[in-house]
């Protein structure tokens, strides 16, 4: 859109045809409805020369015409539309009077939930959830967008209250939402590998609202967990306009995360090291929320045993997508066991050790499908560390992740030494006494 | 009957849209230069070298330059889009989502 626009050269966008609604509505709400785009079947990925001259030779899938005829007609063919035209879109603050029953299958099927039973925003309701906040209702929170080439839509301390209502949360919670909405990271990522977002509460708050770090922490067993991560995701999909398959929700797979998007607090009390947020540049006594999207990857073991612990983890590192760093989200237990077996007592020895354990032959890790679409083009412009791993000999050794990209968080209640590591890149923390 | 009642819309609140003009098209494609330009995305650059084999067989006047851009797609390339204004006509993006 930019070289057509910004350059003025004529330009055809090719695509593969599962993605014809959303380039699509991406060109309409970048002001280019008849952007000259042509299609191919999907996918392109993994196909032969052969198959994809076929491609080139065939037709277009969604509109039925050889491939070459539009492309050829896309840049020769005249296209309408005068540039200058302005549209505006307004966004209603209430919904036509309706009975329940109605406007829940109206928010149904306008894909303003997560399709689970939601709680209706009357304005008294929204009206209590805003007593949890000094913020004003009209003041602007942030802004979120489902993918890079999607416009920014913006959200008031109203919507996010809207939102926290409808996913069942509690007054008290309302600060801890609004940081999320702060952070800007949308919980409703569009990218076609099904990502979902992980959310870390540090500090004070955590008690204050009954937010379980021990326990069944990740899992539905805590009102404020449950619906803070919830209202983190419903606050996300409409904030920013959608998240609808086919349109602006193109995850393969889905994710199942991504209903209330891993919320959950860290175990300070039982970590042998300090809080994540403290990492974080805030204080102990600071209350705050971290954000990691992309998460989509898990492994999982028991414990560290004594012989041969270090290539356990080495094995769990090496199972993850060099595209997706390790966060590792230790039980009390195991964390005890890493300071005890490795001598890690501070967290950055620790994560010392996992960068330099993480590491895979460099013709291995350059032929990963994710590092040849994200880094490998990153490396080749010159950018470090990856331009220094490019030159790596075919069977050197060289680190999967970035040291500063790999995280370590405890949770858990100790019933047993269970960890994980979760696949997913740290994006901020907010701070959540901003939003008292 | 079921009472009715009133609640909030909880969309956020989306930009203007400003339409943007298309650049004019050209009159023919032959005797031009078409940059075909790999966006480095799943093999992209196999499937742009098949569509450079093709303008060779079938339109061999039209002249064609395969292009990596720069970096991802992810971030803007003024470079590459500086070349293909200076040296080119058209240009043929893919394969992107």
């Amino acid at each position: 859109m930019t070289i057509e626009a910004k350059y003025g050269v004529p330009t055809v966008a090719m695509h593969t045809d599962k993605f014809d609604r959303v380039v699509r509505s991406v060109a309409d709400v970048n002001g280019m409805p008849d952007l000259a785009q042509v299609f191919v079947p999907q996918p392109i990925m993994g196909k032969s020369a052969a198959q994809l001259r076929a491609y080139v030779d065939g037709k277009d899938p969604i509109s039925g015409r050889p491939v070459m005829q539009e492309v050829i007609e896309g840049l020769t063919h005249p296209r309408s539309r005068a540039a200058g035209a302005v549209y505006d879109r307004s966004t209603p603050r209430l919904v036509e009077p309706d009975t329940e029953d109605n406007l829940h299958r109206l928010f149904l099927e306008r894909s303003w939930t997560d399709t689970l039973p939601i709680v209706l925003p009357t304005e008294e309701r929204v009206a209590a959830m805003l007593a949890g906040t000094r913020r004003k209702p009209g003041e602007v929170v942030g802004r979120m967008r489902s993918t890079h080439f999607r416009e920014y839509w913006e959200y008031t301390v109203e919507k996010v209250a809207v939102n926290a209502v409808m996913a069942g949360a509690r007054p008290e919670y309302l600060p801890v939402i609004l940081a999320l909405a702060a952070t800007g990271v949308t919980a409703r990522g569009s990218s076609s590998s099904a990502v979902a977002c992980m959310a870390v509460v540090n500090g004070p708050i955590r008690r204050e609202i009954g937010m379980n770090a021990g326990t069944g922490a990740m899992g539905p067993y805590s009102h404020a967990n449950a619906t803070i991560g919830r209202a983190y995701g419903l606050l996300s999909q409409n904030g920013q306009g959608g998240s609808v398959p086919g349109l602006s929700y193109m995850g393969n797979q889905g994710n199942s995360y991504a209903y209330n998007s891993v919320t959950f607090a860290e175990n300070e009390e039982r970590s042998p090291w300090e809080p994540f947020h403290v990492q974080h540049g805030l204080g102990a006594a600071d209350s705050a929320v971290s954000v990691f999207s992309g998460v989509r990857s898990t492994a999982f073991t028991l414990g560290l045993r004594e012989k041969h612990w270090r290539e356990h983890v080495g094995h769990l590192l090496r199972g993850m997508d060099p595209h997706g760093p390790p966060a590792l989200l230790l039980d009390p237990i195991a964390a005890r066991q890493f300071v005890d077996r490795g001598g890690f007592a501070k967290k950055d020895a620790l994560i010392d050790w996992l960068y330099d354990t993480a590491r895979m032959r460099a013709s291995e890790y350059w032929d990963y499908q994710l590092v040849q679409n994200y880094i490998y083009p990153r490396a080749t412009f010159g950018e470090e560390p990856w331009a220094s791993k490019l030159k790596a000999a075919p069977d050197e050794a060289i680190p999967m992740f970035r040291r500063e990209d790999i995280h370590v968080i405890v949770v858990g209640g100790e019933t047993n030494g269970y960890w994980r590591i979760m696949g997913g890149n740290y994006q901020k923390t907010e701070s959540v006494d901003a939003w008292r | 009957m079921a009472s009715k009642i009133t609640v909030l819309d909880p969309t956020g609140y989306p930009p203007k849209i400003a339409a943007k003009a298309l650049a004019p098209r050209l009159d023919t494609l032959n005797g031009r230069t078409v940059y075909l330009v790999d966006c480095r995305f799943d093999d992209s650059d196999i499937f742009l070298g098949q569509m450079q084999a093709w303008f060779a067989e079938h339109m061999p006047g039209v002249t064609t330059v395969l292009k990596r851009i720069s970096s991802v797609y992810l971030v803007d390339d003024p470079t590459t889009w500086e070349e293909i204004k200076a040296r080119g006509h058209a240009a043929i993006l893919g394969v992107g989502h």
